[in-house]
């Protein structure tokens, strides 16, 4: 194309073609999800496998939680190494709500939600005035701080034995999460809005702000952005994805365990997002159920799945150097450029 | 009107800023001159907010914008350019400006809207036509020439609809024939857009060509104040910024 094609292609673009044109990829979206939802709600019709509709189940646990750190790590540039402490409070919430208040299960859930919200507005508080290493390592220390306060605070949380004798899911709207079908439905249900709200999130001027802000904090901030704010922002509409993701895996395995606001929960959703790669809005979906599979074979092969996992992310991180979405973008917009200069 | 009085800050035991008193009338072009180390981009640091001041007023049509935050002071119309262009390398040109706007209009945190907004348009537009940026619209800013990437970054100041513009040295690194097209630029947007332009230039051919007021600065303080003409015969400045007389005359 010339430069003067380009021009002209750019003008097309009209003051009336730009909000039709982002309403339009709004639909899109928004039928894309709804698509998606119909396939995977009668994806059990076609296979009966309890296999196959726990892999989905924990694909929307873990999925919901590595695209939420992927808003923090690769929308704004915030590496937390304490994320999962989101996905730990969001499953011990839940279930100690339930079985301590015997609540219905979606008070419970917008409940979770706001303690949630208020916890990460403190932490995201203190933590997103620190840059850098000195971000990652504060989240660090956070999770770890909630960590312990789980296993210690044995009276309420059970300490490292976690949740025991099963949280209560009474049904509610018709929907029995005990029945596994109907926990499948509903998993699937929150992964599909989820990703929709957080892919709005990313498309909106605030997800421009975040981009602004990762390549350039002091730049945004001499256009009149107030940085401190946008990042707690996302800081804390993150947690509450992550915190999604959590209650979903308590509803998934009926208890809460001290392994899910453990240290290594962040560590794994860093390395899905290693895995699936940043730069794209589904890359760390990918990065989700890669490293499921991953996990789920190798820990059946060997006991040393540890030193498998981590040759894996050494062969992204050094060799390939980015996740597999971005290595797939990339290819496909060569392949693209190539076929264009041809014709 | 920016009216500066008794603007001082120290590091340690530098007065980098030392007192100064300066008015910048509505719509004049002034230069800030001065060797290396004279505090000329403190000077800016300090107007913008990216320092605080240890004394002294920056009045802004009277309001007082010292120890303010940056986004305040951008937001009450002071902008600015960046001796290095400071940009966002992952963005497109049009994606830049169009934030940009956002930003401005305060529509920066909008969550249920998608990038870009229609109202945001017109004034992107308009400021790539500005800096003729426009076709270049959809190249990353990473891998636009040194002095597109200048020009962005005064694009970016300028799409904020600023009263007072500050750049920060818009010449650097550029050799002498892109000079003087930046410096073209610049005049022409002062002229055109009848906004107070300040600029840190190092070219005394530039300063003395194009410059109808010129501040010089040294150790932090005022030296002299005045049309080229004034400066050059300036005894003060002959002496301690251009050197010996006869390097004087050689320069100018």
């Amino acid at each position: 194309m010339t430069e003067l094609q380009a021009e002209r292609t750019g003008e097309g673009l009209g003051v009336p073609r730009v909000e039709t044109q982002s309403t339009r990829s709004r639909y899109r979206d928004v039928l894309i999800a709804l698509t998606a939802f119909a396939v995977l709600a009668l994806l059990p019709m076609l296979i009966s496998s309890k296999f196959l509709l726990d892999f989905v189940i924990r694909c929307a646990a873990y999925g919901l939680f590595a695209t939420s750190l992927n808003l923090l790590v690769g929308y704004t540039g915030l590496t937390s190494f304490g994320h999962g402490m989101f996905f730990g409070l969001g499953a011990y919430g839940f279930g100690l709500m339930m079985q301590k208040t015997g609540v219905a299960v979606p008070v419970a859930l917008v409940a979770t939600l706001a303690i949630t919200f208020v916890v990460a507005l403190v932490i995201g508080a203190i933590c997103v005035r620190l840059k850098e290493i000195y971000f990652a390592f504060v989240t660090l220390a956070f999770q770890m701080l909630i960590h312990s306060t789980i296993l210690s605070w044995v009276s309420l949380t059970g300490g490292d034995q976690g949740l025991r004798g099963g949280i209560p899911r009474p049904p509610f709207l018709g929907i029995d999460l005990s029945n596994h079908l109907h926990l499948y439905v509903v998993s699937c249900a929150l992964l599909v809005i989820g990703l929709l709200l957080m892919h709005q999130i990313a498309q909106s001027p605030f997800g421009y702000t975040l981009r602004m802000i990762r390549d350039n904090a002091t730049r945004a901030s001499f256009i009149g952005i107030d940085v401190w704010r946008a990042k707690l922002t996302i800081f804390v509409l993150a947690a509450l994805f992550a915190s999604t993701g959590g209650i979903i895996m308590a509803l998934f395995v009926s208890g809460a365990y001290p392994e899910f606001a453990y240290w290594t929960i962040s560590g794994e959703g860093i390395f899905i997002n290693m895995l699936g790669g940043v730069t794209t809005f589904l890359g760390p979906m990918v990065g989700t159920a890669l490293f499921l599979i991953l996990n789920d074979t190798v820990t059946r092969v060997t006991d040393y799945h540890g030193i498998v996992l981590g040759i894996v992310i050494l062969f992204f991180a050094i060799g390939l150097r980015k996740g597999l979405m971005d290595f797939v973008v990339e290819w496909y917009a060569q392949r693209r450029e190539r076929s264009g200069g041809r014709s | 009107m920016l009216e500066i009085r008794g603007l001082s800050k120290s590091f340690g035991g530098v007065k980098a800023t030392d007192n100064v008193t300066l008015d910048f009338a509505d719509g004049s072009l002034t230069a800030v001159i001065g060797p290396n180390g004279a505090g000329k981009s403190t000077f800016f640091n300090l107007i913008t907010g990216a320092l605080k001041p240890d004394a002294g007023q920056i009045l802004l049509n009277g309001v007082d914008m010292a120890g303010r935050s940056p986004p305040d002071i951008v937001r009450h119309g002071i902008g600015r350019a960046f001796q290095v262009a400071c940009i966002f390398p992952s963005l497109t040109v049009q994606e830049t400006m169009l934030a940009a706007v956002c930003a401005d209009q305060r529509r920066a945190s909008v969550l249920h809207r998608r990038f870009p907004l229609a109202e945001t348009r017109d004034r992107a537009e308009h400021a790539m036509e500005l800096l003729g940026l426009a076709g270049k619209r959809n190249r990353t800013a990473a891998t636009l020439s040194h002095g597109d990437q200048k020009l962005l970054d005064i694009a970016l100041a300028l799409v904020l609809d600023p009263k007072v513009l500050l750049l920060d040295e818009p010449t650097a690194g550029m050799g002498t024939e892109e000079r003087w097209r930046m410096i073209d630029k610049v005049r022409e947007l002062w002229e055109t857009q009848k906004i107070t332009v300040v600029f840190i230039e190092h070219d005394m051919d530039i300063v003395f060509k194009i410059a109808p007021e010129i501040v010089v600065l040294c150790y932090g303080r005022i030296l002299a104040t005045g049309t080229p003409d004034a400066i050059r015969r300036n005894e003060a400045v002959i002496e301690a910024y251009l050197g010996t007389e006869h390097h004087a005359e050689a320069a100018i």
